[in-house]
């Protein structure tokens, strides 16, 4: 489904993401981890068209995305929930859901909506409430929620257990199995390694901008070095 | 009497600031920027008007529509050649581009029209009996008052259900919040920059033939001191808001008014700009913006 050749990005002269290949397959989760720095936030920007590699290429859907631009890449049926959530924190929450639904045809929001809301009834309470307002677990939800309003066929997430109690991280790693189940692919990035490996079936191990690892979420969860560096010993 | 002949005057006067603060506070909400040209868009909106009728004899509303037309394309080219290309700069860079602008549209003014003033022909009647007498002898309203409040208060519902309710509305909104998350929603951020400033721009040339009907004078820089007075009107209300531009519009109209009449015509504009001091001292966001702190 996504298929990312050799990527090289750059900050000015920082270079951020050096050489970097990957591919997604339909109806897997994916997962990228490393460390503080180490990139991943970066190469998920650059998938989705905010940053740009200066060489390799990136596939998704058999289609070549060097061309599009970021606000296209919904249309090709690609959902990023960022970093740090960037709800649009003076909308509604309900205005922040349709936003999600951008480029979908209007009649079929309300369907979305339901559905959505169903995922995460918190939402549906505070549908009217303003999205600023709410407590951080209920962003993520929101943030995640949003995401799913253009029913994508790939959902990239950015660190979505990042700040939350440890019930809410259990909460959001459920939403990914069902989100798994029910067919959509997935490309997580994580810090919490051993949640991440635990519901991918592959993974990547990126460290200061290169692919030191990858293989079976079990086979790293086992693999020494992994183990050591990201999983406590 | 004369106290609410002057407040009805500082209405008014109010609402013009009012329609022009809108198109500060709308492009700094979505573009970040003072755009600075803005009140010699109104000055073009004017000329557009002014030739339109006294030119081709076309119909005050026709010449209005005209304008409007004219300046609407011409703040999308404005942003487009000028401020699009900036939009990673500095806002410095962009903030000097602004005042660049504004002097080109002003001597272009000059060079097309000439610099000599010329006296606008207003769109209503505006004769010493063509008024609204609400009280005879003592209290009336000029129809260029009425219709420049009729104005005000309908551009506002206008755009309060615009922004509140339609798709491309809120997509603006998003796109003053994030615009980085703005376009992973697939919205287009460029296309809804040009549509603020294409929106603004049009309500300036609507506030240039309002402005010019009440104070008859058309020079190329007739845009420059409303569109001063307006942008502290949109910072005095919270630069960004909507809400904000009407009440800081309104309010700076009858500040002004009141100062020329029980202070001195000479001090009316170092009167408003000291309420608008106390007021940021007090509030530094503006009456009704949101302080945001600078992330650092
Ligand atoms: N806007 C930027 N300007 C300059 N350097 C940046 C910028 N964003 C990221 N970097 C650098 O690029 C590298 C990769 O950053 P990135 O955000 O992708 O890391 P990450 O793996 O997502 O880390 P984290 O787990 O902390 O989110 C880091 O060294 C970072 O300092
Ligand atoms: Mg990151």
């Amino acid at each position: 489904m996504l298929k990312v050749n050799d990527i090289n990005v750059y900050y000015g002269a920082i270079h951020a993401i050096k050489g970097v290949s990957f591919e997604v397959n339909d109806g897997e989760v994916v997962t990228l981890i490393g460390a503080n720095g180490a990139g991943k936030s970066t190469t998920l920007n650059t998938v989705c068209g905010l940053l740009h590699s200066r060489t390799g290429s990136i596939e998704f859907l058999g289609r070549n995305l060097a061309a599009v631009p970021a606000h296209k890449m919904v249309e090709l049926g690609m959902a990023h929930v960022p970093e740090g959530r960037r709800i649009f924190q003076q909308m509604t929450v309900e205005e922040n859901l349709e936003m999600g639904a951008y480029t979908q045809p209007r009649a079929g929001i309300p369907a979305n909506l339901e559905r959505v809301y169903e995922q995460f009834p918190r939402l549906k309470e505070r549908r009217r409430q303003v999205a600023g307002t709410l407590s951080g677990g209920e962003q993520q939800m929101l943030a995640m929620g949003r995401g799913l309003m253009s029913n994508p066929k790939l959902l990239m997430l950015d660190e979505p257990s990042m700040g939350l109690a440890p019930i809410l991280v259990e909460q959001i790693f459920e939403i990914i199995k069902r989100l798994h189940q029910a067919g959509t692919t997935i490309l997580l990035v994580e810090q919490n390694a051993r949640m991440a490996l635990s519901v991918a079936d592959r993974g990547y191990v990126l460290e200061t901008g290169k692919i030191v690892a990858t293989g079976t979420g079990d086979e790293l969860l086992h693999d020494e070095a992994v183990k050591k560096a990201y999983l406590g010993g | 009497m004369s106290f609410l002949n002057n407040v009805i005057t500082g209405v008014s006067l109010g609402s013009i600031y009012a329609i022009i603060a809108l198109g500060y506070t709308m492009v700094y909400g979505i573009a970040k920027m003072l755009n600075f040209a803005h009140g010699d868009v109104i000055m073009v909106g004017a000329y557009v008007c002014f030739f339109a009728m006294n030119s081709a004899g076309l119909p005050p509303v026709v010449g209005v529509l005209l304008a409007i037309v004219v300046c609407t394309a011409l703040g999308v080219v404005i942003e487009r050649l000028a401020y699009k290309p900036l939009r990673a700069a500095p806002s410095l860079a962009v903030l000097i581009t602004a005042i660049g602008v504004s002097y080109l549209l002003q001597n272009g003014a000059q060079i097309l029209w000439g610099a000599a003033t010329k006296t606008f022909t207003p769109i209503v009647s505006t004769d010493p009996d063509a008024r609204l007498v609400l009280i005879p002898g003592q209290l009336s309203i000029s129809y260029v008052a009425i219709l420049s409040i009729v104005c005000c208060v309908v551009v506002m519902a206008a755009l309060t259900l615009f922004t509140g309710q339609t798709k491309m509305g809120k997509a603006m909104r998003a796109c003053s919040e994030d615009k980085g998350a703005a376009q992973l929603m697939g919205i287009n951020v460029n296309s809804t920059i040009s549509m603020t400033f294409a929106i603004g721009s049009a309500l300036a040339a609507v506030a240039g033939v309002l402005m010019c009907s009440a104070y008859p004078i058309l020079s190329p820089t007739t845009g420059s001191l409303p569109g001063i007075r307006a942008f502290t009107a949109a910072v005095f209300g919270g630069i960004g808001s909507i809400p904000g531009a009407l009440l800081g519009g309104v309010l700076l109209g009858v500040i002004e008014t009141f100062a020329k009449a029980y202070i001195s015509t000479d001090l009316s504009d170092a009167v408003v700009f000291a309420v608008l001091i106390i007021v940021l001292l007090v509030r530094p966001a503006g009456l009704m913006g949101k302080y945001v702190p600078e992330k650092v």
